[in-house]
Formats: C-alpha cells, structure tokens, sequence
C-alpha cells in the first residue's frame, strides 16, 4: 500500500518537473520582466544590479534550480500587475475558487450519478429521454453563457439571488468561507449550478454508458440468472463496476471544474483565483501565470493520486502484487 | 475511397431517414453554416461597414417589441449594428476556428495515434505518456495559458493580427489526445491482423501500410469525435472570447458578441446578448446531435 | 424414465427477433420434456437455437427477442408466461444455469464466497454465517482445494477450469430441480473439459438434478446424455435416447453430423462432410430447412415442413419417415449416401 503511493508520488515527479520548467521558462523568457519591473526610465547599471539581484545572469540550470526551490516554498515573486507577492495573492483567494468548485462537484455526482444510472436502468421511459434530451442541451450550452442565462432569470427578472460576488464570509483563521452566512449561501447557488451543470450532464451520460455496458456483461445476466433480486443486479453488482470508469473522468473533471472556474468567476465577479488569472493573463503578469500553473498541477497531482487509491479501494484485480496467476 | 463506400453501405443512411431529430439538426446545421459562410452576399447589413452605423439606430429592440425597427430584425447593438448581421458574421469567425482547430487535432492525433499504435514500444510510450499530461490539463487553460504567453511575447499590434491563429492552434493542440487514443488502439488492433502481416511479408513499406491498411479503418471512430469535438472547439473558442483573451475584437466571434452585449443585461438590453447566444446554442445542439447520432449508428452495440 | 410425470414440459416453442427488415423466427415449435434426474443433451451448429432455447426456459432472453407462442411447464406450473418479478424466485432456485465462459461470468469485484452466500441467502432461510458454511462445503464438494481459505478469494485469484467449478456451486447451491448448462466445458482447456464433465455429471447425480446440456460436443453428450435433441435452423431435427441417436440416427442431417465424428474403433479413410451451412434465420427455405443440403431430398421436402414422427427407435422431423413416402423414400435411399460420399 504505501509502496503503492509512492510509486505514483514518484510517477508524478517529472510531470511536476516539466511543467516547472514550462513555467519558469515563461518567467525567464517571455518578454522581459526586468523591464516590466523598472519602468519606463532606468540606467544601464541599474539594469545590471536588478538582473544580478534577480540571478538572471547565472546559468540556466542555477535558475532553474532556484527557482524550484523558492516553488516548494512558495515563493513566486512579485506580481507585475499588482507589486504584492504572488503567494498572498493567491491563498487569499484560493478559499473562494476550491468552495465553488466542491459545492460544483457535489452537485454533479450526487444529482449525476443517480441520474445515469436511471437512464441506464429505464432507458426506454419519457424520464430518461427528458433526461438525455436536458442532458444534451447541457453539454450544448456554454458554461458563461448559463451564467449569463441565470443571471437574466433570478437576478434581472425575478431580483431572487445576488448577480456577483461572495456575500458576506466569515473568517476562520486565514480561510474566509462563504458557507456559514445567509448571503454567502444565496451568492453560491448561481455560481455553482453554472460551475456543476456541464460535469453533471457529463457524468450522467458517463454512467449511462457505463451502465448500458456492464447490464449486457455475462455476470449480470448470471447473477439474473441466479434469482438476485433487481436492486442486488443493479446497485451491488451493476453500479460498482461502473465506478472505475466513473472515478477516472469525474477525477479528470475535478480538474475541468477548477478550469472552468476561470468562466464562472468571471462571469459572477467571484474573487477567486480563476478571476485572479484570467486578469493576469490579459496584463501578461507572468508571475501569477506561473505560480497558478504549478499550484493547479499540483492540484491535479493529488487528484490524481487520489483517483489511484479509490481504484485501488474498488477493484481487487489492481490489488494483487505477484499474484497468483490470472492477469 | 472503400472507406467511403463501406460508410454508406451500413445502416447509416437507414439510421439518418428513420431519426426525426437528426434530419431536423443536419437541417439546422446545414441553415447555420450556409447562413456563416454566405453572410457578405445574404447579410442584410454589414457590421464592419463604419460608414453605414449610424449611433441614432443604437439600442432598438427585436421588431415584435414597441419600438422596433423592420430594418433590423433582431434590433442593435449599442454602435448601432444589426444584431441579426453581427451573428451571421460572428458564426463565421466561430466556425472557421471551430473547424480549423478540429482540422489540425485531427492531424496531429491521428499521425501520434498511427505512429504509436504501429511502432510500438518507447515511442508509444512517450507518446501516450504526452497524451495522458495533456487530457489531464483542460482544454481552456492549455488555450489561456498559450494566449497569455503570446499576449506577453509579442507587441500588442502584431498580437491582434495573429490572435486568430493563436486562437486556433491553441484550440487544436489541445484536443488531439483523444483522436491519438482512438487511433492508436484501433492501430494496435488491426496491426496484428493476418491481412496487415500479409502485407508486410509481401513487402510493403511500414508508412504505406499504415496509409492504405490500417487508416481506412479507423476513419469512423475519427469522424463520431471530429463531430463531437466540432462543438467543443466552438464552444471553447466563444468561452475564450467570452474572457476576452480569444479572436481580436476586430474579428468579432459569437462569444465576443455575448461578452459585448452582457454589459447590456442589467440595464434591459437583452436582445444583444441573447440572440448571438441562442445562437450559438443552436449552432453547437445541432452539431452535437449530429454527433451523438453518429456515434451511435457507427456502434450498434449502444442500439 | 417415461413413466413419471415430466419436470420440464416444452411445447411448441417459438421465439421471435422484431428487426427493422421484419420479424425473425428464432425458434419455432420446439417441444421436449425433461423427466427428473434425466439428462437431455442439446446439440447442432451455432446458431441453430440450442442456446437460445435454454435462455428462453430460465426467462433471460435478450432483448428484444421474445416468447412469441407455445408453453414452458416446470414442475406442473407454467412459467413461460411469468412476470419477472416471480419469474426471478424461480430462477436459481428451481433452475440453476451455467454458462460458456467462466472468465466473464464470475463478478470480479466480489469473492467467490460472497457471490454464493448471496445466492444462497436470496433463495434459502439461511442466516448469513450459514450460508458461509454452506458456502465452504459446496466449494469442498466442486473440488476447490483448501475451500476454506479460497472462498475469500476474487475470482481473477482462480484459473479458468476452478472458475468454472465455483459457477458450478453458485449454479447449484440454491439446489434447484434442473439445470440449464450452456456449452459449459467448451471454452475451457481440453484437458479440464473431461474433469468438469465429470463433475457436473457427478453432482447431478447425486443431488437428483435434471439437466439440460447444451453443446456443439458430440463426445460430451454421448458420454453424459440419457436423451440428445439436435436442433437445425430452429426446430429440432431429431430426438430421441442417447444410444439411438448416436449409433442409429434417423434424420439425413444427424446422420450427416454423426458421420462427421472421426469413431475410434475403426480407421476410415475419410469422414462425412456436410455440404453447404445453415441457412440465416432470414432466408430459411420454404419446406424442411434441411432441404437444400440433404442428400435423400424430395419433392415434399420443399414445399411441406416436417413435424417430429417416429422414425425407428427416435422421432425425426423428416418425410422419409412417413408411411406414404416409404417407398418414394426408399428409392432414394439407395442412391442418396453414396453420392455423398465420394463428393
């Protein structure tokens, strides 16, 4: 088991390295920090003394190596845009983003898989083909632009929710959450059914498939054949080998969620970081470029792991190590 | 050319006449496209005509609402443009990034795919290992992160004249894993087939069998996802423009026109970013409709 | 064996696939009985319809195939014609089914014990511990060595013939009256395949069960069926005792089939060769389905389908047996095989 981690830990090492290196060379490279840095008017020795302060004349591999360094503890610089450190920036709104994006995800699984597995048990009734129909038109339909659609509805029309922003949030150490307020809560709701709605068509149709795939599999029709009752075919033996499959996208789409924020926050001017890096990216603050690259890989990185131990928890063919013959 | 013949020869076609909502979608699609590509002959206005705006005509609501004005159908904008014209030439930008963002995923997934699935050991290796790093970034950041880099590598005028290439080549570069998949298992599997041996021990060359043998036979699965994948790009574009990192406002798409009129929605100006949303709504449904159905009829195991 | 009343009464079975280009007869009126304790061997080519008679008796069709006519009695009570909730107490416990590929029909994600504690507790009053017990002696009894410790093994832990001796138990353990093997030995190592055999004979003996042997195995049946049913496009071509039809078949196609098993007592310079393949259910000739191919065909045989008639020691859906083509047939049979023969 803890050999089992550290293999994927060890995996994942150089995917981390790689995309260090993306970005730090987006930091080294593109454009010229020290000029963004000084301004308009500067002298060539000041030049100098900012490029020998920054280490930008040592060889590539020192800054390299520094610079990963000063990544795993946290340092990332000076924001171009704003002249704070990156690192401030971004853990204060990282509460933000990662509230969104679980109370999203917890709407697509809890509403999506119950619903693909429907679909996939009764595929023939008018639920089901109101339910791919609603699913397809969500898979349609752009993430800003449901936004924008609830918005029209509840805010401008109806006047029922809050168009932007969090609401009040109650601080608890240096987390600030919106979940403990009334109007936290009412801010979240738009903003995460715009966030979970595309995951939540995604992940039904995912089960549905899944679903269709194992009822035709010759141990379901054994264990029919057995006299099992329904709900033992269905959720014992039917829903637990759709879960692989399942684990793997929704574990893919944890990170599509985190993506997608990036639209969602501007869409509802919800201060977090995908607001945060979508204005870095129109002022080229490669800085905060950077630093969310590498924190969003590394967020994916653990995802992934987690994804790999719930295998490890569902299927006990992945359990085996020099085992006793089959695959 | 077999390929193609075998593609009508199945029960493709009995599959299209027999499914109301396909034939209604390709119908949908097809008026959408023609609608796009022949927008400067049909067009009933032309946006981009600077002469012709004119700011008395700003902010008319669509005809049926009380002051509409039959001149412009779906109302304007806040330049006075015709909203109905701005979503024929909007869908044009749309389409064109779609279509050629799918075109180059197409390319680079299904030469990874062959070349993975054929040759094998390390090259697959590495080659997938790629694919696998790439799914596991989504889409709209890979885009952000290559239009952020660009945006700070290049002066601001030269970046407006490339932003449509960007746009696009971030688009395709980030969609080719799921093509190289595909591709890359059928590969494997008629590799080992006795007709491909055959053709191997009579001679021919690695790069001709693949093209001859082994490509014809995974061009469905490759065009059920360049379908589906169609939308996506669309969509992924008009997410872009939305932020506004995507095609130059110059070359307004479908999602720039959204973003532009959303400054509108709270002061009742619904109708500017409506419209071009619905329309790309429909656009996109009737692309994935299009998509699911083939998808299906090409797998008859899901009937 | 004749004398007590029947556990399985099939009559005038017919089972239909609605397709796009019209509705497919799969099966059309197949009538057998299975008496207790007997063993009936099914055989023919694939696709005759061996399989899907025995998928049609424990009510599993796939869809959307369906019972279009004719009764399934077990037991004096019909059960064609159930709903599938009722249907569904029957199966397992009154019929146990075993199929082709013990690979596939193991669930992998649960131990082998845990898939027959279920079974058992579904069907019997047993509490879960007993069923485990239950559960231990059944794996002792199909020969899994150290059952004690393997019934917490998952399936992928066992090899392909022990597989199929745990789907022999799960089959088994709710002890039903019959039990419908669909080619059970025929994706297993030639060298498992007689152990298997043996042991599916053993435990039917023993536990009194009825079985229903489907296979393309003429050796399997010959060593293992009381009574054979061979089945051509559908419809059963011939029935009767093991013996009978082995040596002394009747139908030009069991004749055929039998003449295309090397025998062993004695060296032949070439076997029987069948001509031609069975016809796809769309296209089935008007007449006996047979006709096409057989040797010994007449004029009747293309335009009137043949029902089962007594033809020596067995019943064969064939004209040559009825009283008023005797001779017609007569004349033929003397010219008929040796054609064949030399082809």
């Amino acid at each position: 088991m803890f050999a089992f981690i550290l293999s994927r830990v060890l995996q994942a090492l150089p995917v981390m390295l790689a995309v260090a290196l993306i970005a730090f060379a987006m930091f080294a490279y593109v454009g010229d920090p020290v000029a963004i840095m000084l301004g308009q008017d500067y002298t060539q020795a000041q030049r100098d003394a900012l490029v020998q302060s920054l280490g930008l004349d040592q060889p590539f591999f020192v800054q390299f190596g520094k610079f990963v360094l000063n990544a795993v503890q946290g340092e990332f610089g000076l924001s171009y845009r704003l002249s704070r450190p990156v690192i401030e920036l971004i853990a204060e709104r990282a509460p933000a983003t990662l509230e969104l994006a679980l109370t999203a995800a917890l709407l697509a699984l809890l509403v999506g898989v119950p619903m693909g597995v429907y679909t996939g048990l009764y595929r023939n009734s008018w639920l089901s083909r109101f339910f791919l129909t609603f699913s397809l038109i969500g898979v349609s339909l752009p993430t800003f632009l449901i936004g924008i659609l609830l918005i029209l509805t509840f805010s401008v029309w109806l006047g029922w929710l809050p168009s932007f922003g969090r609401g009040d949030t109650v601080a608890l150490g240096w987390w600030n959450t919106g979940f403990l307020t009334v109007s936290g809560l009412k801010a979240l709701i738009l903003p995460s059914i715009t966030l979970g709605l595309f995951q939540l068509t995604l992940i039904m149709r995912l089960v549905r498939a899944e679903m269709l795939e194992v009822l035709r599999t010759d141990y379901i029709k054994f264990a029919r054949a057995r006299g099992l009752t329904n709900r033992a075919v269905h959720f014992g033996h039917a829903l637990k080998n759709t879960l692989v499959p399942v684990i793997t996208i929704t574990g893919l789409q944890l990170g599509a969620i985190i993506a997608f924020a990036i639209v969602t926050e501007t869409v509802f001017q919800w201060p977090g970081m995908g607001l945060l890096f979508i204005q870095s990216v129109g002022a080229a603050d490669i800085p905060v470029m950077a630093a969310y690259l590498i924190l969003i890989a590394a967020l994916f990185v653990a995802i992934n792991l987690i994804v790999d131990l719930l295998y490890y928890a569902v299927d006990p063919r992945l359990r085996i190590s020099g085992g006793k013959g089959g695959h | 050319m077999q390929a193609v013949r075998n593609f009508f020869d199945s029960d493709i076609w009995w599959s299209f006449t027999r499914n109301p909502v396909t034939v209604i979608s390709a119908i949908v699609a097809f008026i959408c496209v023609a609608g796009a590509v022949l927008a400067p002959w049909i067009a009933p206005h032309d946006p981009f005509d600077l002469a012709s705006l004119q700011l008395m005509d700003a902010f008319k609501p669509p005809v049926w609402e009380a002051e509409g004005d039959p001149n412009y159908l779906l109302g304007t904008d806040d330049q006075g443009r015709d909203v109905l014209s701005a979503i024929m030439y909007g869908a044009r930008v749309s389409l064109l990034v779609g279509f050629c963002a799918v075109v180059l995923s197409v390319t680079i997934g299904v030469a990874a795919g062959l070349t993975a699935g054929y040759l094998g050991g390390t090259v697959d290796a590495v080659l997938m290992r790629i694919a696998d790093i790439k799914l596991t970034f989504p889409t709209i950041l890979i885009a952000l992160l290559i239009d952020g880099i660009t945006r700070a590598a290049l002066p601001r005028d030269v970046h407006d004249q490339v932003a449509l290439y960007v746009v696009i080549f971030a688009i395709g570069i980030s969609n080719w894993p799921s093509f190289a998949r595909t591709v890359r298992g059928s590969t494997m599997v008629e590799r080992n087939k006795e007709y491909v041996q055959a053709a191997r021990v009579i001679g021919l060359g690695r790069w001709r069998i693949m093209r001859s043998h082994v490509l014809p036979n995974v061009l469905g699965p490759v065009l059920v996802i360049a379908t589906l994948q169609l939308g996506f790009a669309i969509l992924a574009e008009a997410t872009l423009s939305f932020l506004g990192v995507g095609v130059p406002p110059t070359q307004p798409s479908l999602g720039t026109l959204i973003r532009i009129g959303n400054d509108f929605l709270f002061s009742g100006e619904w109708w500017i970013t409506i419209f071009p949303g619905v329309a790309l709504i429909v656009l996109v449904l009737s692309v994935n409709l299009l998509g699911d159905w083939l998808r299906d009829a090409l797998n008859p195991k899901l009937r | 064996m004749s004398n007590t009343q029947p556990l399985l009464q099939v009559r005038n079975l017919r089972v239909e696939f609605p397709t796009r280009r019209g509705v497919l007869t799969a099966l059309d009126d197949v009538s057998f009985d299975i008496h207790p304790g007997e063993v009936l061997g099914v055989v023919g080519e694939s696709g005759a319809g061996k399989s899907m008679t025995g998928a049609a008796i424990i009510g599993l069709l796939e869809p959307p195939g369906r019972i279009a006519g004719g009764t399934i009695t077990l037991g004096g009570r019909r059960i064609d014609n159930l709903p599938y909730k009722e249907m569904r107490t029957i199966r397992g416990r009154q019929i146990g089914a075993i199929f082709q590929d013990p690979l596939t029909t193991l669930n992998p994600l649960y131990t082998v014990g845990r898939q027959l504690v279920e079974t058992m507790t579904t069907h019997l009053p047993l509490t879960p511990a007993e069923a485990r017990k239950k559960a231990i002696e059944w794996l002792e009894l199909v020969g899994i060595p150290a059952a004690s410790q393997r019934i917490d093994s998952y399936p992928h832990e066992f090899s392909g013939g022990m597989r199929q001796r745990v789907v022999i138990a799960l089959a088994l353990c709710a002890e039903p009256k019959l039990i419908v093997a669909d080619e059970p030995t025929t994706a297993l190592d030639v060298s498992i395949q007689a152990q298997v055999i043996a042991l599916l004979k053993r435990l039917a003996r023993e536990k009194g069960t009825a079985m229903m042997l489907v296979t393309h195995d003429m050796g399997v049946i010959a060593e293992t069926a009381d009574r054979v049913a061979v089945m051509y496009a559908g419809r059963i071509a011939e029935i009767g005792g093991v013996r009978d039809v082995v040596k002394n078949p009747s139908h030009p196609y069991t004749i055929g089939l039998m003449g295309s098993i090397p025998p062993i007592t004695h060296r032949m310079e070439r076997l029987l060769q069948i001509e031609g393949a069975m016809p796809r259910l769309s296209a089935i000739p008007k007449g006996c389905a047979y006709n096409p191919r057989c040797p010994r065909v007449f004029d009747r045989c293309r335009v009137e389908r043949p029902d089962l008639i007594p033809a020596g020691a067995t019943r064969a859906a064939c004209w040559l047996y009825d009283r008023a083509d005797k001779e017609a047939a007569h004349e033929v049979a003397q010219t008929g095989y040796g054609e064949v023969r030399h082809a």
